[in-house]
């Protein structure tokens, strides 16, 4: 019976071990080694940890993390700002069967891709665009200005692609409040900003945190938005991993990069974690 | 004594539909006051204006005299217990009875002396730190009130708190219940369509139908003298036969099967087609003695139907197909009887109470 | 969930057993530099199934690096971008010249690839086209952008627009009146250039509207009038010369920038056959007329010019006097560790605010 158990489980998680063997921890272990290669001045392939060292050292490159990180802690806190009011509209003022719909509504522009949707953008703001041409034939204003390739629009492009990976968890979460919550603290004596605070956030903090780590890890991964909204100021930090691997074609410093994102990136989650009071475990279950 | 609530021509409309209609009524200080009626008829609406989650359409609603069409829920001196209880599963037992005190800007000290001093009145000491998904439905129950009773308020406001517990645990919470109304003294009112809580708990009791009371009564009253046919039909258990009026003073009517019946009006009304309401207790099994104020009749026994001290009988009344429910008297006298049998029985003509046919 | 899965795996199979029943020939390549109607053509007269992948130089190289040279039977990288790479990496075989029909090639350019890829005694690469990096103008905004420094100018403010990659680094460094060329053999000398040249973008950065990633992007914003300056190639100036005559390329006061596209047979490559069969076909002077014609770039393909376009014809002796001719800075082969050192200047570039 013993034995027949443990097969079936042996079976079933196969194919999961497999999957992370193969797909995640070989390709992290080669790209580790890696991380750890480098010439020396004879050309020759040694173990160093110049690639790792060149990071703090040289300042470009963890400047460059420092704006990215701080971008993406900003776009996740605006995107909770933008995302909630809609998802606590959706759950708590509008009528169930209607809440259905607008949550459609809502998931309809990611089923077109990322790319798509920052080419819808940059149609729309771009200085011979649609937002543009409104403007100057309506006479309120009277020549177009460009409105891409400034921090303001591709933070809003980082915004917009992130929106759903906020609302999602949002949504879920507050639907599993009931009304009744807020009533009663309403009727013990809590004006509406302490609700808030008070209650309906720490109700929704689990569903917040799994919102902003997803937000925050992909504004911080994002490639495509910052490129392309961003324009000439847009360094990110991916762009430059990017660059190690293709334009330099310095894997090792590449791969020390994607490493040094990857710690950094735990670091201010877990940081994070520690300041607002969660818990990993709990904000992912 | 000022009475604690008192409401006057107090009306909800939704739409088409009026879901309090015009009431009028007090509700004196320290009492427990119940508002018992099925669902829809109105209870929780009222009971939410009380608390300020809902606009009067129009009327008065005054607290100690004081108006509060003006004063918002988190303003109110009064506190609801939610059928739910609505606890906040992200605070732990000390941190929810708390929340109110802390609102109000309590002292620290003060608050954890007035939580500490609550909890042991509802018989938690010692639970201030456990979390809500710790506790049974009792001890959340206790909780939720203890959450609202710290803050004295004038009125206690509860909605059928007891609905989510099982039936051993609900006749537990009813004499706790009101056993600490009568310790703490406040106010308690409390709205539930089970007419047990209501009938054990309260000193008086509104019954509420449609928008309206049918009889505010002290539950000794409402089930003896039931003023109308819904209150005689709504509380408690009892038999009902259509008749007609062979003749009135004395009030003689007859059922459809021709059994002649003395009997009381209750309603005044010119009809002659009447409901005949008897309790089944009020079925004296083989009756032979008693004086003229008796209807006698024979029962033939369908059915027994065993529950220890509440064990009744369904039997057919003469010659009919009509099921008559009677208590059987908790003696051995009728350890006897069994299916088929034939007995006489009597009833008084004053528990036999007439109310004018309901339209259908 | 499960139900995409089955359909996607599905897919995938049929797609795999698709490719197995006709031989293909994978190749990798530019955007435009393998015209449908020449794939079509090719497939019929050999039965392949053409498999194309467009990118750029860095990800071709970056791509076959990966790989060790698998995946693909031809790859199309610049001249100067395969004997370094291949003396690293190893990613190419050598060229079998010998089953190349090189009568159909420009004889001088045939000889300058394969000096120009020579890695120890073999050469990699057959030339396939070639053009110039230069200026994109908008001549009716723009009169007098005649040089790389244009680029840096305050008067077009707004109306700037470069790639942020080696060739502009280049371009400003000739426009400085330096050749960098000839610094590719002395790197702190190059280096102290570029980083010259580096501080002067950085001080007009200001001035830039965007570094455009996509030619067609670029095409757009300068039809559009909100780009009056690029640096950009002579095809695409031309090209929207064809739609507004107000746009042209511009060959720089400095120099255009002149490089040879090849083609080069990618180390684990399954197709060999394949692949010299499409070199050959490509260079067929009637065929690569077509590719010049509809891409306005000029081929090697040594008899093509009695089939092109009077157009195409125009395009070089408006854009280019013989002078200019001479004066193209052709790239020379570039080592990995210059090409580390832009990569850092540029990323400088780009994060300087």
């Amino acid at each position: 019976m013993k034995t027949h158990f443990r097969l079936g489980l042996f079976i079933f998680l196969t194919p999961v071990l497999l999957w992370l063997l193969l797909l995640i921890v070989v390709p992290h272990l080669e790209l580790l080694m890696m991380s750890l290669q480098g010439k020396d001045d004879m050309g020759k392939a040694v173990w160093t940890f110049a690639n790792y060292r060149h990071f703090f050292v040289e300042k470009i490159y963890w400047y460059t993390f420092v704006r990215t990180a701080l971008y993406a802690i900003t776009v996740t806190v605006l995107t909770f700002c933008v995302t909630f009011p809609v998802a606590f509209y959706i759950t708590k003022v509008v009528s169930p069967k209607f809440s259905g719909f607008l949550t459609i509504l809502l998931l309809m522009p990611f089923w077109v891709s990322e790319l798509v949707r920052v080419y819808g953008w940059m149609i729309l703001l771009r200085e011979s665009g649609v937002i543009n041409h409104l403007l100057v034939s309506s006479g309120l204003m009277d020549s177009p200005v460009e409105m891409l390739y400034n921090d303001i629009s591709m933070l809003m492009g980082l915004v917009y692609t992130s929106m759903l990976f906020m609302v999602v968890p949002l949504i879920s979460a507050l639907e599993g409040m009931d009304d009744s919550l807020i009533e009663a603290a309403h009727d013990l004596g809590a004006s509406p900003l302490t609700i808030f605070f008070r209650i309906i956030i720490p109700y929704a903090a689990p569903g917040i945190t799994s919102g902003s780590i997803v937000v925050f890890m992909l504004a911080l991964g994002n490639y495509l938005t910052p490129k392309l909204m961003g324009g000439k100021n847009s360094l990110w930090f991916t762009e430059q991993i990017y660059n190690e691997f293709i334009a330099s074609f310095n894997w090792n410093q590449g791969a020390a990069f994607g490493f040094l994102l990857l710690a950094l990136s735990s670091v201010i989650i877990w940081f994070g974690l520690k300041l607002s009071r969660q818990e990993l475990g709990r904000a992912l279950s | 004594m000022a009475p604690v609530l008192e409401i006057q021509n107090l009306r909800k409309e939704f739409d088409a539909f009026t879901a309090v209609d015009t009431l009028n009524f007090q509700v004196e200080e320290g009492s427990f006051f119940s508002i018992l009626g099925p669902s829809g008829c109105g209870k929780t609406t009222l009971l939410r204006m009380i608390a300020g989650f809902q606009e009067p359409t129009s009327g008065t609603l005054c607290i100690r005299g004081r108006d509060m069409s003006e004063v918002p829920p988190n303003r109110r001196p009064v506190n609801l217990v939610f059928q739910n209880l609505a606890l906040f599963p992200m605070m732990n037992v000390q941190e929810n009875i708390a929340f109110g005190l802390k609102r109000q800007g309590v002292g620290k000290d003060e608050i954890r002396k007035r939580v500490d001093a609550m909890l042991e009145r509802v018989d938690l000491t010692g639970y201030g730190k456990k979390n809500i998904s710790q506790l049974s439905g009792g001890q959340k129950q206790r909780v939720a009130i203890a959450r609202s009773l710290v803050l004295e308020p004038s009125l206690l406001l509860l909605d059928e708190p007891l609905g989510a517990l099982d039936l051993k645990l609900r006749e537990q919470m009813k004499i706790e219940l009101k056993k600490l109304q009568a310790e703490v003294g406040t106010t308690f009112m409390y709205i539930t369509h089970d007419q047990s809580e209501a009938l054990v708990m309260s000193d008086r009791v509104a019954v509420m139908n449609r928008g309206r009371f049918e009889q505010i009564d002290s539950p000794r009253n409402l089930y003896a003298n039931p003023a109308t046919r819904f209150v005689a039909g709504f509380v408690g258990e009892t038999n009902i036969l259509p008749v007609s009026v062979v003749s009135r003073s004395p009030l003689k009517v007859v059922t459809s099967f021709g059994l002649e019946l003395q009997a009381t009006q209750v309603n005044d009304s010119s009809s002659d087609e009447l409901d005949l309401f008897i309790r089944p207790e009020a079925i004296i099994l083989q009756h032979d003695g008693g004086g003229d104020d008796f209807n006698r009749f024979s029962l033939t026994v369908r059915n027994i139907l065993f529950d220890g001290s509440n064990t009744k009988i369904l039997a057919t009344i003469g010659a009919s197909d009509y099921e008559l429910t009677v208590a059987l008297p908790q003696n051995e006298q009728f350890a006897h009887i069994g299916k088929g049998d034939v007995i006489d029985a009597g009833v008084h003509l004053s528990s036999c109470r007439c109310y004018p046919r309901e339209a259908a | 969930m499960k139900k995409l899965f089955a359909v996607t795996t599905f897919a995938l199979m049929g797609l795999a057993l698709n490719v197995q029943a006709a031989e293909s020939l994978k190749i990798l390549t530019w955007k435009g530099y393998a015209p449908q109607e020449l794939v079509e053509k090719f497939e019929k007269e050999t039965g392949m199934k053409v498999e194309l992948t467009f990118t750029n130089n860095e990800e071709m190289i970056a791509k076959l690096r990966a790989t060790r040279g698998a995946g693909f039977d031809l790859a199309q990288p610049s001249q100067d971008r395969i004997s370094s790479v291949q003396a690293e990496y190893k990613i190419y075989q050598p060229m079998d010249y010998n089953k190349i029909k090189s009568d159909q090639i420009i004889a001088s350019m045939l000889e300058a690839v394969k000096k120009n890829t020579k890695v120890g005694e073999d050469s990699y690469g057959v030339p396939f086209c070639y053009g110039t990096s230069g200026l994109i103008v908008n001549t009716k905004l723009a009169p007098e952008a005649k040089d790389y420094s244009a680029l840096l100018d305050e008067k077009y403010s707004g109306r700037i627009s470069y790639r942020l990659k080696r060739p502009t680094l280049i371009g400003l460094a000739f426009a400085s009146g330096d050749d960098p060329f000839a610094k590719y053999s002395d790197p702190t000398a190059y280096k102290a250039l570029m980083d010259s040249v580096a501080e002067k973008m950085i001080a007009a950065k200001p001035y830039v509207k965007n570094y455009w990633s996509n030619g067609d992007a670029l095409l757009e914003m300068v039809r559009s009038g909100e780009v009056s300056v690029a640096m950009g190639w002579d095809n695409g100036g031309w090209k929207l010369h064809g739609e507004n005559p107000d746009i042209d390329f511009v060959a720089p006061k400095s120099g255009a920038l002149g490089w040879i596209d090849t083609f080069a047979i990618p180390a684990k490559a399954k197709n060999v056959d394949g692949a010299y069969q499409w070199i050959n076909f490509m260079l067929r002077p009637e065929n690569a007329a077509v590719f010049s014609n509809t891409e306005k770039y000029a081929t090697a393909s040594k008899d093509a010019g009695q089939y092109l376009d009077a157009e195409v014809r125009d395009n070089i002796s408006r854009s280019f006097t013989a002078a200019d001719i001479d004066n193209i800075k052709w790239y020379p082969p570039v080592g990995a560790e210059i090409e580390q050192m832009e990569g850092k200047i540029l990323d400088m570039v780009k994060a300087a605010n």
